[in-house]
This record gives structure tokens, sequence and C-alpha cells, in this order.
């Protein structure tokens, strides 16, 4: 932007390229670096807390049987006994995404879920892994999906073709529920701090006038810090709702 | 229209849309709050679905006030 003063709260989500990788526009981009960062601190957590599996645990390792206690009984209520096969799968996402969403919500640090095509990757996995699985465990039974028992003949095609468009919504809505809650979580942080600098400028006034954007930001990165361990939640939730359907197809 | 006029007036209309979002997360939080007074122990059992169900609602709001926000600093 020209204007210094101007504020631009889109800045923060721009993607640069720290080793490129020939001409063909590939490159370790900082995305990718804090995708492996949040992936490194997310072993090293696990590893380092349950090497030493103590009956009495430390508080790491009390966190970590926390995280696993609470995924698991997520996916059994969810998806049943049947479900805990995925189990590995909804905690590596889970984790995946908590650990992303709150590497955003430290300053400076790139927000990995604030992009369309990551969260798009993730749901577009979770979609994949539910028809794969559901045509291989139900064979055409899998199709029961879209026919809810005890719908009258007449209705019937309508149904189906509402069951069938929600079905396939579903990886969109999943992957823009978590892309846009962080994006607009995110620029309105920046805004509301954009506010601050903005009165700070017009001289004694301005700061005191300053005091209630930087109180909203208080609040705003509070209730940011929320969202972000929730959108993680609901992520996995609906991932384990959506395994659930292709173990047990029919209504 | 001048383009830059058309995009404030697009931003505000979009920033409308939240008002269903206001509507939907009070009516969860109202039921909520009802329920959990008529049958206080059962309350506790129901809090993943009434943070879930403020999410799933919540979501749809935050979809309204990206598009507003996206005219205003993207387009």
């Amino acid at each position: 932007m020209a204007d210094p003063n101007k504020v631009d709260p889109i800045h923060q989500f721009q993607i640069t390229k720290i080793v490129p990788f020939g001409d063909g526009g590939f490159a370790f981009t900082n995305s990718a670096l804090f995708m492996v960062l949040a992936v490194g601190l997310i072993l090293a957590f696990l590893i380092l807390s349950t090497g030493r599996r103590a009956i009495v645990p430390t508080r790491a390792q009390l966190m970590s049987e926390m995280l696993y206690e609470f995924v698991a009984n997520m996916v059994r209520s969810s998806a049943g006994t049947a479900g805990m096969k995925f189990f590995p799968f909804v905690f590596s996402l889970f984790m995946f995404v908590l650990v992303a969403n709150l590497f955003g919500m430290i300053p400076f640090f790139f927000t990995v879920t604030s992009h369309i095509i990551i969260t798009f990757a993730l749901a577009a996995l979770v979609f994949a892994v539910v028809i794969i699985y559901g045509f291989w465990k139900n064979g055409l039974k899998f199709l029961k999906l879209f026919v809810p028992s005890g719908i009258p003949m007449y209705i019937l095609p309508l149904v189906v073709l509402i069951e069938f468009v929600s079905f396939l919504s579903r990886p969109i809505s999943l992957s823009v529920r978590l892309f846009a809650n962080i994006l607009a979580g995110h620029i309105t942080l920046k805004v509301f701090a954009g506010f601050i600098v903005t009165l700070g400028s017009l001289g004694f006034l301005g700061w005191l006038g300053a005091l209630l954007p930087l109180t909203m930001t208080v609040a705003i990165t509070a209730l940011e810090l929320l969202v972000a361990a929730l959108q993680a939640y609901v992520f996995a939730v609906l991932t384990s709702m959506y395994i659930n359907d292709a173990i047990h197809p029919s209504h | 229209m001048d383009p830059v006029a058309a995009k404030y007036i697009g931003a505000g209309i979009a920033a409308i849309g939240m008002a269903g979002a206001a509507m939907g997360v009070g009516n969860i939080f109202g039921s909520f709050l009802s329920g959990a007074l008529r049958n206080p122990s059962a309350a506790q059992s129901q809090f993943s679905n009434l943070i879930f169900g403020f999410a799933v609602t919540e979501a749809l709001g935050i979809f309204s006030f990206l598009i507003a926000l996206l005219l205003l600093f993207a387009v």
C-alpha cells in the first residue's frame, strides 16, 4: 500500500516464498513452514509427554491423555465403537487444526487455516475417506444414505435429491466454515488494532479514545482463542458424524 | 454508480446477514437456558451440543461478515 497510515488487514495472509524450487513456481512458503512447525510441535509434545508412561502422570502426560480421551469420547459417541477404527484419523485432523489455529493467535505467526485451499484439502480428504470406506464396507447399500426410510413414495425423488445435494455440499461447508471463521476473526482483530493507531495519531484525546478499541482488541483476542479451539472441535465432530454415515448408511 | 460507493454499499448490505445469525445464536442460548433451568441436572450433559450448535450457527453470520470485510479490504 502506498499510504503508510492506511490499515491493510489482508497483508497478514500473504504467502511468501522462502526456498524456491526451480522456475515452476513451486516453493517452500511460509505456509508450509508453519504447517511443518505445527506437525513438529504436535509430534514432539505427544512423544515427549507419553514417553515415560508413568502410572502417576506428569502434567504433560495428563494433557495428552486428556486430549486422547476427549477425541476418543467424541468419536465413540458420534460414530460408535465401529468408528474407533478412524480414531487416529480424527485425532490427527483435530490436533492439526487446533495447533494451526492456536499458532495463528501468536503475533507475526502465519495462520495456515486462513487459506481455503488448506481447509478444503482437509475436507476433501474427509470426503474421500467417507466415500471410499462407505462403498468398500457397504457396497451399493451405501446409496441408502440418500434414501431415508419411511418416506412416502410420491415425495421420495425430491427427498433423494435434497439428500444428495446436501451430501455434496458437505466438503464445501466443512472447509468454508473453518476458513471463514479464522479469516474473519483475524481481519477483525487487525481492523480494531488499526483503530488504535489511527486514533493515537490524533494526540492526547486520541490516546484516550484509543482505550476503547484497545479493550475491544483484548476481548476479541479472547474470543478468537475460544473460536480457534471451537472450530477444531466442530471440524472433528463433523468428521466423525460423516464417518458415522459411511459406517451406518441407513437412517 | 461510482464503483467505490457501490463497494461500500455492498459491504453494508452484506453485513445485514449477521442479524440472522444473531437471532439464531440468541435463540440457541435462550432455549438452552430455559431448558437448563427446568432440568438443571441434565444441563451439563448438553453443554457440548450447545457449543456445537453455537459454532454452526455463528459460522453463517461469519460468512456474511467475511463477505463484507472482503468487499471493504480485498476487492
